[in-house]
């Protein structure tokens, strides 16, 4: 199952220049960027491990376009997307988010009912690769 | 946040409204121009390109008629930075041409004296680079070696690849460069930047130039206990210091910029002045003839206030005599340790 988070969810996967691209209109704004990655899929997962500390002070998308890289590397079958905060008072959260890498194979989501008190249904949402523990759940194969 | 009117299309770029992203980006290279949509076309080969048509060509005859204007002296730095701008000009052409070059590798290293220029001719350097092209921005990230080398084992790395990407698309302008290299230590961390530098300067998609800079004499050794890294840079641009009459001119130019002149006595006393203070020790060239002036105008406001009477512009503006024979230098040539600790900078 195709994962959508996150902007230019719909689009086709963004180039290295298409990444950059948007990368620079977040720092023409003035938000800093930084880089997030996870293995736990869920929608109500949030808050992603941080790839380093936030790039302040960038003028130029290359250093970003590096970094991305680099957990590219490190995390080759992770969700990787990258980040712009805008910290302009009255805002004050993220402006800007998207995928730059996903997992080869994306096995889904099941939907778990269960029955509550007076018969009352429950449902949640549980990610099949979530089964394995952290760090195995997306196989390199 | 943005006002609706202040931004047409959120910023983006949208094919027929021109000003919406020329706005957004006040200082574009010339080359984006051609390269956004459609490229120009390839000229045929009977055809005859006129250089001077160029649009980059305007920018960097001005930017070499400011390195001209505001650095005194310096023939041979000149006619490097013009060689280079004949290089890029010339590349230039022969792409309209479809006659496909690797681009040039233009790493440089900067040794001169302390107040030579090496700071301000970067700076010059990255307006013209920038105007042809080569770079996206005519920006000059300066570090020093605490900016690169990191306090404990794995924190080099991050940080001089956070400088590099600070300097991303303009120069990385690395002063007193030999810092770097510790022959003494093994173990320090300055041998992992120079990797890390190497690696960048490698690299064929940078589109960062690297410019070392320092006093000759170390920057030599350091060269030479990196040969990897001075192969790696094509360029070495040597500052010469200044002689008297040079430093006579930029001591003119200095005063001017500050609205002030020199009468014909005080002109004559500041010559006399720098003979002497190029004989003694840690003299710095332009940096030493700024701090100079800086004293004259405080000797020049001081005899102000004492003249206790009405003033006119021309008092304000000049410096006479006495303001330049005020100097500890002039009465006191045997006891120069004094001088060097009271009066003159100290670097």
């Amino acid at each position: 199952m195709y994962l959508h988070h996150g902007a230019f969810s719909y689009l086709p996967e963004l180039t290295d220049d298409e990444i950059a691209a948007q990368v620079r209109y977040a720092l023409l704004k003035g938000w800093p960027v930084s880089i997030e990655y996870t293995d736990d899929p869920h929608p109500r997962n949030m808050y992603w491990e941080m790839w380093g500390l936030p790039m302040f002070d960038l003028d130029e998308p290359d250093g970003v376009l590096t970094e991305v890289n680099d957990c590219r590397a490190t995390f080759p079958n992770h969700y990787i997307r990258v980040l712009a905060y805008d910290a302009s008072l009255g805002r004050q959260t993220t402006a800007l988010h998207f995928l730059v890498q996903r997992p080869k194979n994306e096995p889904g989501f099941v939907l778990d009912r269960t029955e509550r008190v007076d018969r009352r249904q429950g449902y949640s949402v549980r990610s099949y690769a979530t089964a394995a523990p952290a760090g195995d759940r997306y196989p390199q194969s | 946040m943005s006002e609706p009117g202040e931004r047409p299309g959120f910023g983006f770029y949208r094919p027929g409204s021109e000003s919406t992203t020329r706005s957004s980006e006040p200082d574009r290279p010339v080359e984006d121009a051609e390269t956004d949509d459609n490229p120009p076309p390839v000229l045929a080969n009977g055809a005859e390109l006129d250089l001077s048509a160029d649009e980059a060509w305007k920018q960097v005859d001005e930017t070499l008629a400011r390195l001209d204007a505001e650095l005194v002296g310096l023939t041979h730095v000149k006619r490097r930075v013009r060689e280079i701008a004949a290089l890029l000009l010339v590349n230039r052409a022969r792409q309209q041409f479809g006659l496909e070059s690797s681009r040039p590798t233009l790493h440089m290293s900067f040794s001169g004296a302390p107040g030579t220029g090496k700071t301000t001719v970067a700076l010059r350097m990255a307006e013209m680079l920038h105007a042809l092209g080569y770079i996206r921005k005519p920006k000059v990230h300066t570090v020093t070696r605490d900016d690169l080398v990191g306090q404990f084992i794995g924190h080099t790395a991050p940080k001089t690849k956070e400088a590099i990407g600070r300097a991303a698309g303009g120069v990385l302008f690395i002063d007193e460069a030999y810092y770097l290299h510790r022959p003494e230590n093994e173990r320090d961390y300055g041998q992992e930047v120079i990797e890390i530098l190497l690696q960048e300067m490698e690299s064929e998609r940078t589109s960062l130039v690297v410019v070392f800079a320092g006093y000759p004499d170390r920057m030599d050794k350091f060269f030479s206990a990196n040969p990897g890294l001075s192969s790696r840079v094509p360029h070495h641009i040597a500052f010469d210091d200044y002689t008297h009459d040079e430093l006579t001119q930029i001591a003119d130019l200095m005063v001017a910029a500050e609205n002030f002149r020199f009468d014909g006595a005080a002109r004559r006393a500041f010559s006399e002045y720098l003979a002497l203070r190029m004989e003694q020790p840690r003299f710095s060239n332009a940096r030493s003839v700024r701090n100079a002036v800086e004293r004259c105008r405080l000797r020049q406001a001081k005899r102000l206030i004492e003249l206790d009477r009405p003033l006119t512009k021309d008092d304000l503006i000049t410096i006479t005599e006495k303001d330049v024979y005020g100097s500890s230098i002039f009465d006191a040539p045997e006891s120069q340790t004094e001088e060097a600790g009271t009066d003159e900078d100290s670097d």
